[in-house]
């Protein structure tokens, strides 16, 4: 593992302006994510974790601080393909089939023609959806267009794949399969993942690092470097260490008043 | 089979009703013609009496059907009494300005959408347009497509049946094109996608199913100008044409029979529209998810 971090973020502050005066989405935020690490953000809805996401994917400008991505601003980044970013909806065209929905990133970015039936078919195979490229979006279930759009965003071989909420319109046993084969394929494809979630299993079964986050303003309340090992199989949230880590969690959450109100 | 039998249901209900109207709006001249000839019918007299009149002021059904038939089987169709020959050259300047209309109304929703200041410029415009009555308008673009040295009624009428079905399409268009949200997007950002990128892959493809559902107003509004244009601008061929005739020389057969005839040129240019709407969908991956 290398020293320098591949996502750092310094002192990040996020005012928008709205109508009903300003809205304080991030303040003093840092946050350094090493290279091959598991991150997930945690914490109560209008915290601020979309914002954070959006802000290292360069959809957001921060208004104060500093965050660099491999070394570059969160624009350049975008510009050199850095990342995948993956939503709540997996938001295929109802108009492309699956194959042509994880081409067009590919289409957009200009890579050769020749080369792209490959790249589909590996990250199919990546996603456990093979030979589901000729369907149509609306042929497969809401877990299977998840997939799909996690294979579109790992086509074009970024190292760092941002996921916002991308079980959450799922249900649990759907979810807790779609958790196992997401761990799987981190192992296999080494990236940098970047995830949000407000469901503390999913963060604690998921993560090496575990972002606490609360609102108003929103800021980071604690950052814990989970002890479970790497290989997890899914009935390691019944060993002391995942409850421990568990518990953490909702400590930290319980310590930014997450749930005054 | 439910669908069938309410819309029959309907349709009896129609005709029933168009009966009892025929009957009465006809019987004043039966029994004129009776009084005259000093005699009283009776009511199945009185029946037959409306139900035949070559002039009624509300031919039955039938007799409207019968002319249909004459009109459209029994003629020839190079005839200038043939239905068909009179709906063809309604045809031809609806689809032109179908056509017409398509064009203009998709190249405006574009520069809508894509130009800020095409939409603050154009689209007031756009919508005062569709304000002005096409009746007022229609023997202005005859006068003046005729001036401009179009000899042929086509132009105008095209003109009209454009200006009447551009709206339609422009206004699906424009919502179709804006249609895709925020995530759809900010998705091709990170792709780092261009504006025309954005606009090939993403805002066209979204507005199509827009495009053809408008497309069936259009086609209808465009058949409506049609034969507008053929009202008042002294046109001798073409349904429109047919149908003034009818009214003027007190013949309302010839005029139930044309209004009858574009119903169902209207009805049949839906049912192809509708078809190549459903055969789009099919190309655009079925199901919408
Ligand atoms: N574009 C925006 N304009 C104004 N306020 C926003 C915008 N985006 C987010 N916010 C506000 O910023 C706060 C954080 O939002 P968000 O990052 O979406 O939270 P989370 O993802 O943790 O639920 C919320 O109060 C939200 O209302
Ligand atoms: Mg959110």
């Amino acid at each position: 593992m290398t020293k320098k971090p591949v996502i750092s973020a310094r002192d990040l502050d996020l005012t928008f302006e709205t109508n009903d005066g300003p809205i304080h989405a991030l303040k003093g935020v840092s946050l350094d994510i090493e290279k091959g690490d598991f991150v997930s953000f945690i914490g109560p809805s209008g915290c601020g974790k979309t914002t954070f996401l959006r802000v290292i994917a360069g959809l957001e400008q921060a208004t104060g601080g500093d965050v660099s991505v491999n070394g570059m601003t969160p624009e350049e980044a975008r510009k050199s393909r850095a990342y995948g970013y993956v939503f709540q909806a997996a938001g295929l065209y109802p108009w492309r089939t699956i194959e042509g929905n994880i081409r067009l990133p590919l289409e957009i970015m200009g890579f050769a023609r020749a080369d792209m039936p490959r790249r589909i078919e590996r990250v199919l195979k990546l996603v456990d959806l093979e030979g589901f490229g000729r369907k149509y979006p609306w042929q497969l279930s809401g877990g299977m267009q998840q997939r799909a759009s996690i294979a579109r965003a790992l086509a074009f071989d970024a190292d760092i794949l941002l996921m916002d909420e991308p079980f959450g319109a799922l249900d649990e046993i759907v979810r807790d399969h779609l958790n196992e084969q997401l761990l799987a394929l981190w192992a296999k494809t080494e990236k940098t993942i970047g995830f949000v979630t407000h469901s503390i299993p999913e963060a604690v079964y998921l993560s090496t690092k575990i972002v606490v986050m609360s609102p108003r303003p929103g800021r980071i309340t604690d950052v814990i470097e989970s002890p479970l090992p790497r290989e997890r199989p899914l009935d390691i949230r019944d060993t002391p260490e995942f409850l421990e880590v568990a518990h953490r969690v909702r400590e930290g959450l319980r310590a930014g008043h997450a749930y005054d109100d | 089979m439910r669908n069938i039998l309410s819309i029959l249901t309907v349709v009896i209900a129609i005709i029933a009703l168009w009966y009892v109207g025929s009957f009465f709006m006809n019987r004043a001249w039966v029994m004129d013609q009776a009084a005259r000839a000093g005699e009283t019918p009776s009511l199945m007299q009185q029946i037959e009496g409306t139900m035949t009149q070559d002039r009624a002021k509300l031919p039955a059904p039938h007799q409207v059907a019968q002319e249909l038939w004459k009109g459209t089987v029994e003629k020839k169709v190079t005839s200038k009494r043939s239905l068909v020959y009179h709906g063809y050259i309604t045809f031809q300047s609806t689809m032109a300005g179908f056509a017409l209309g398509i064009f203009a109304g998709v190249a405006l929703a574009v520069l809508i959408v894509v130009s800020r200041v095409a939409d603050l410029a154009l689209m007031p415009w756009a919508i005062i347009s569709q304000t002005i009555p096409v009746v007022a308008l229609a023997p202005m673009i005859v006068v003046l497509s005729n001036a401009v040295g179009f000899e042929s009624l086509i132009v105008p009428k095209a003109l009209i049946a454009a200006y009447l079905s551009f709206f339609p399409v422009l206004v699906s268009m424009i919502a179709g094109l804006r249609s895709p949200d925020g995530m759809q997007l900010d998705l091709l950002r990170t792709y780092g996608a261009s504006q025309s990128q954005v606009f090939w892959k993403l805002r066209l493809p979204a507005s199509l199913p827009y495009f053809f559902a408008s497309l069936k107003i259009a086609v209808a509004a465009s058949l409506v100008g049609a034969i507008v244009g053929e009202l008042p601008t002294g046109a001798i061929a073409g349904l429109g044409a047919r149908m003034l005739i009818g009214s003027q020389f007190g013949q309302p057969m010839i005029m139930w029979s044309a209004l009858f005839a574009a119903a169902i040129l209207a009805a049949l240019l839906i049912w192809l529209v509708t078809g190549i709407e459903a055969l789009a969908a099919r190309m655009m991956g079925g199901r919408r998810a």
